[in-house]
């Protein structure tokens, strides 16, 4: 499957301008919230016609201004999960679930009921209507509701933006195990770095309607040039191997050979993973440290620096583990005499690793 | 029973079967125009959105009068229609048609109302599940609009009970033919000793609006929990 896109779209003062392609996977478009991600997986789902632009998923084109070719929603045989999950009230959760599929190409093979309430773990919930269901529920819901439709490709708005920390860490394994048992590639909109890190197998990083770089996740997610959520939300991704449960309540990863040491994961020895590591978490020092309390402490190389508008700088960083991010004071950098090139250690805190960064 | 006179009989019979074909027959315009004043832009929406509701501005005489000179016998659609057999002056179907323009505005203000509250994200996600238009609108906005199409229901069928001005100035007050309850109690209230029976009228008018306004409520409440999801 591809999914192929090219808009421009003028609203107001604000245009978008750009093309991609979605291979295989999950692909994130991810940004801050007015950098125009809506407007694309709108115009991909036909709820919004564009100024000019083609989508074309696979060989079918889904819209071509040229030719004046735009099918309506209910042609394209796209599964979008929205923000708010809208989830039609009048019916109970087996009929919304159903609503779709009903209307599917019977030639078209998909998940069926069993296999989406299992995936899902809903259920038990079939009868009730949605003004009974927690937000996280419903979620689950429309996230059902969309496969059963046998979509070609899932469109994603925010699904997990409206929900509270532990209701989104909820949900999260839902779109990992869709990208990894289920073969139904995912545009997902997503402003949150932590869901990137953890989702993306395809960053498409978009700011004021542009696309900023384009690639895979780990690649984008630790250039020090593309933030765009901004700086404070930087972080490189690492993927890792659980390799010990230590009896003190450590778990020891295995990242290109570099032992790395976090707070407890419930995960299986051999289980592969992602761990993102927030760029402010992560402290620098020209010497190798001793008697320090933080448990990881990786060699480093200096790769790319980018100075920002304030006091602080964004270092990229080569180590064994992979591509580090790290948010120091351009005065520290000074200090470091940190250009590209040097050598130094990044030091990161165990306990700096939130739970919702790893998966 | 004979409590009531045959032309009181007659008069209560007339009245109900003028009220229901007026609310039954102008209900399926009544959703379309409300549709298309909720959720279309077109123009000349103003246009439609005052046509519709000038009978509920103008004199009932005036409106009466309108329809007299429209679909009259001399009237120019009046004159068409007789060709078909169908012909209003100075019969029931006549008081009917009096009664269903002049509840028109209020069905169709119930219904907009109720339309305009169905959230069209939730029509934009039925359509991206594969649902056309049409099945949107039916198992969609029409089912989540019901309480408000059964409230300008009820509402149009008390307006169709009541008319009098129009019904009375378009096919007159023809005992048996056109003489409904309202049209009734003018006539029995224009002799000396009708008061009698223009009360029983009255008191039949009563019974039939609390009746139908408990129906609407207790119907209303079931929809509206369905709808809701309780």
């Amino acid at each position: 499957m591809s999914l192929s896109v090219s808009l421009r779209h003028g609203f107001g003062d604000f245009a978008l301008d750009l093309g991609f392609d979605a291979p295989q996977g999950i692909t994130v478009l991810f940004g801050r919230s007015g950098s125009g991600k809506t407007t694309i997986i709108n115009a991909v789902a036909g709820l919004l016609t564009p100024d000019s632009g083609r989508v074309v998923l696979d060989d079918r084109v889904l819209t071509d201004t040229k030719t004046g070719l735009n099918l309506p929603p209910n042609k394209r045989n796209l599964g979008y999960i929205f923000q708010e999950g809208r989830l039609f009230p009048h019916m109970t959760v087996r009929h919304n679930l159903l609503y779709g599929s009903a209307l599917a190409d019977r030639s078209r093979t998909g998940p069926g009921l069993d296999q989406v309430l299992e995936l899902l773990g809903i259920a038990g919930l079939l009868d009730r209507r949605p003004t009974a269901l927690s937000g996280g529920e419903k979620q689950r819901v429309a996230i059902g509701r969309a496969l059963l439709a046998k979509p070609r490709l899932l469109l994603a708005d925010e699904p997990l933006a409206a929900l509270d920390e532990a209701r989104k860490s909820e949900i999260l394994p839902f779109f990992e195990r869709l990208r990894d048992e289920v073969s139904i590639p995912v545009l997902y909109v997503s402003h949150s770095a932590a869901e990137v890190a953890r989702l993306a197998t395809t960053v498409i990083a978009i700011q004021d309607g542009r696309i900023l770089r384009q690639g895979p996740a780990i690649e984008v997610l630790s250039d020090p040039m593309v933030t765009p959520a901004g700086v404070r939300a930087a972080g490189a991704v690492l993927e890792a191997r659980v390799a010990v449960h230590h009896p003190d309540g450590l778990t020891e990863l295995d990242a290109g050979g570099q032992a790395i040491f976090l707070p407890r994961i419930d995960r299986d020895i051999g289980a592969r993973l992602r761990v993102r590591i927030a760029a402010q978490d992560v402290i620098l020092s020209k010497h190798e440290p001793e008697g320090l309390s933080a448990l990881n402490i990786l060699p480093a190389e200096v790769e790319q620096i980018r100075a920002g508008e304030g006091p602080g700088t964004l270092v990229s960083l080569r180590t064994p583990a992979g591509s580090v991010l790290a948010r120091v004071t351009q005065r520290s950098a000074g200090n470091l005499g940190l250009a590209p090139g040097a050598r130094c250690f990044a030091v990161l805190k165990s306990v700096a690793v939130a739970p919702q960064d790893v998966g | 029973m004979d409590w009531l006179s045959p032309e009181e009989w007659s008069a209560v019979a007339l009245s109900l079967r003028v009220a229901i074909w007026a609310t039954v027959l102008s209900m399926p315009f009544g959703i379309f125009v409300a549709y298309a004043l909720a959720r279309w832009n077109f123009t000349g929406r103003q246009v439609v959105n005052g046509l519709v509701h000038l009978p509920l501005i103008l004199p009932p005489v005036v409106t009466g009068y309108l329809l007299l000179l429209t679909f009259g016998t001399q009237g120019t659609v009046g004159a068409f229609l007789a060709e078909f057999g169908i012909v209003f002056a100075f019969r029931w179907t006549g008081a009917a048609l009096a009664a269903a323009v002049m509840a028109f505005p209020l069905m169709v203000r119930a219904i907009r109302l109720s339309i305009e509250a169905v959230d069209p994200k939730l029509e934009e996600a039925a359509a991206t599940l594969g649902a056309s238009r049409l099945r949107v609108f039916c198992t969609i906005t029409l089912p989540l609009t019901l309480p408000g199409i059964l409230a300008g229901a009820i509402l149009a069928f008390a307006k169709a009970i009541g008319e009098f001005g129009a019904t009375i100035t378009f096919v007159a007050n023809i005992p048996g033919q056109t003489q409904t309850i309202p049209s009734a109690i003018y006539a029995f209230l224009q002799v000396p000793g009708g008061e009698s029976a223009a009360i029983r009228l009255v008191a039949i008018a009563i019974v039939i609006a609390m009746g139908a306004l408990l129906a609407s409520e207790f119907i209303a409440r079931r929809i509206a929990r369905k709808v809701a999801g309780q």
